[in-house]
């Protein structure tokens, strides 16, 4: 009873500090790239408009969480940016022409931020440079951060980052929104790098790492810039729908002692339905607007299904199983296959479903969640040996602790 | 911006030409010689078809040493340089869009020519 108060000072004082962590993420995130966007513009040099943004924003994770953010934290970044870009510039011959092009990017300015996005997305980067510089350029990320995120050495994120916007004005990478026919496959690149910092961060959010910056929230954040600047493309609003469903079940996903919870055992009603029905409001003025739905569109609809079901027994599988089929359809992927199984496991029971697993063994003998349901379906079936194998294979790949402590306890009472 | 376009052979390829009819070959050949005439305004150098990898012949240099010579290309392997030639375009993607619509080998390099006024 005594130190209940000092207890409850020190958890204020976290929530306090979490808070204006989040504050200072959300300025920036909201502020750099636009203001990388006009720099890169301004200077026609993209690699040097970069560095003095990620200067400012290093300077802003110093000052802010001291000072507070300021009240026009553009014109915070602009004024540091500018400062160090005096330095450099002062070495350039055409100092004069360029620092008359420096001035503060106008607050009414079209958006130029999806140059940005689609030069750092460009197919001539490798996917981990793609990555990498959307979440610096884009997003507004240090090095360090990025590092963080996906438990690298900072000066491999650093050497990654120098190599692609060497590469980007040595082998002519345009800063430009694709055209025409261009556009599907670009944009295609830009969904997935969106997709893979959402699947990194969701699957590695676990609470001893709630100091790192979070993944999802920049995920969600680069799919809801990507829908408000491209309306007209579909695939940007599936997977901002897709996003948001699963992050509307996030309270669920971990019990107390941050372990992983699964769909069939999570507390239903810690799920945000407010969120769900806005996600599933936008996914159906999506569908309707345009004919045939793709690949995240339709992962969003199964999200749906699942966030739709008061409890784990209403479930439609069914419709699972039909919108897997037609996933699979247009994108096979044996990680698709294997949640079909599973959708399959309760339309037609676990024999079938390990029948629909087959063949994927070869594929997918490195994912843990691959034998994860194999077990499963083989204890079903009471085949309890090989179901135990399975977990402890599943086991072994697994990195994710969380993800771990699960299938320890699967194999300690199986 | 200059870029070279490598264009690379593979044995799958090479197979494929050779069980090719005559008719079918010069048909290859046509659409090749229409592939430089749709881009004519921007090769501006070369379309060389080189001779086949195993007429090449290799010179490493070796410091102060007497140079090794060697038999075939500079890497040995399953892909091998069969042509080349320079274009000039206005960046990357012209690059891409024009060698998305290469009718011949089955892989090609682009390779940005270094600006030699540039000074790097």
């Amino acid at each position: 009873m005594t130190d209940e108060v000092p207890r409850r000072a020190a958890h204020d004082r976290a929530a306090h500090d979490r808070a204006a962590r989040e504050e200072v993420a959300r300025a920036v995130r909201e502020h750099a790239g636009r203001l990388a966007a006009s720099l890169v513009s301004l200077l026609g040099d993209f690699s040097a408009a970069e560095d003095l943004v990620q200067d400012a924003v290093e300077t802003a994770l110093v000052r802010w969480p001291v000072d507070g953010v300021p009240e026009r934290p553009e014109a915070w970044l602009y004024t540091v940016a500018r400062r160090r870009g005096l330095d450099l510039l002062r070495r350039e011959s055409n100092y004069r022409d360029k620092l008359a092009l420096l001035r503060q990017p106008e607050p009414g300015e079209p958006d130029d931020r999806l140059r940005l996005v689609f030069t750092c997305c460009h197919p001539a980067l490798t996917r981990q440079a793609q990555v990498a510089l959307t979440l610096r350029v884009v997003c507004g990320l240090t090095t360090a951060q990025i590092a963080a995120a996906f438990l690298t050495q900072e000066s491999t994120v650093a050497q990654r980052i120098t190599r692609a916007k060497k590469k980007i004005a040595s082998a002519g990478i345009p800063y430009r929104v694709p055209s025409g026919e261009e556009m599907s496959g670009r944009l295609r690149e830009v969904l997935t790098v969106i997709y893979l910092l959402f699947n990194e961060g969701y699957l590695s959010s676990t609470l001893d790492r709630a100091q790192a910056r979070d993944l999802v929230d920049d995920a969600e954040w680069l799919a809801s810039l990507l829908t408000g600047l491209m309306p007209d493309e579909p695939e940007a609003a599936g997977l901002l729908a897709l996003i948001r469903l699963h992050r509307a079940r996030g309270a669920a996903r971990f019990g107390p002692d941050g372990r992983l919870v699964l769909l069939a055992d999570q507390d239903r009603s810690l799920w945000d339905r407010a969120a769900i029905d806005q996600a599933i409001q936008l996914l159906t003025r999506t569908a309707r607007r345009h004919r045939s739905p793709g690949p995240y569109q339709l992962q969003a609809a199964i999200a749906a299904c699942h966030a739709e079901a008061q409890r784990w027994e209403d479930t439609d599988w069914p419709q699972i199983a039909v919108l897997y089929d037609m996933l699979l359809h247009l994108a096979p992927s044996p990680v698709a296959r294997l949640n079909r199984a599973i959708a399959v496991r309760y339309v037609d029971g676990a024999e079938a479903a390990l029948a629909a697993l087959k063949d994927l063994g070869d594929t997918l003998d490195h994912y843990p969640l691959y034998h994860a349901t194999r077990a499963e379906l083989l204890r079903d079936l009471g085949r309890r040996q090989e179901a135990r194998e399975s977990d402890e294979r599943a086991l072994a790949l697994t990195a994710n602790p969380a993800q771990q402590a699960l299938l320890e306890e699967r194999i300690s009472w199986a | 911006m200059k870029y070279v376009l490598m264009f690379v052979d593979t044995e799958e390829y090479a197979k494929e030409l050779a069980a090719m009819t005559d008719e079918e070959r010069a048909e290859a050949v046509r659409q090749v010689e229409r592939w430089f005439a749709d881009h004519a305004g921007k090769v501006s150098m070369g379309g060389s078809k080189l001779q086949p990898g195993h007429t090449a012949t290799t010179v490493r240099l070796q410091r102060g040493a007497e140079p090794v010579i060697t038999d075939g290309p500079f890497v040995e392997g399953k892909e091998v340089v069969s042509g080349f030639c320079e274009i000039e375009v206005e960046d990357l993607d012209e690059a891409l869009r024009m060698v998305r619509t290469w009718p011949a080998c089955p892989t090609v390099e682009i390779r940005p020519v270094q600006d030699m006024h540039a000074g790097r």
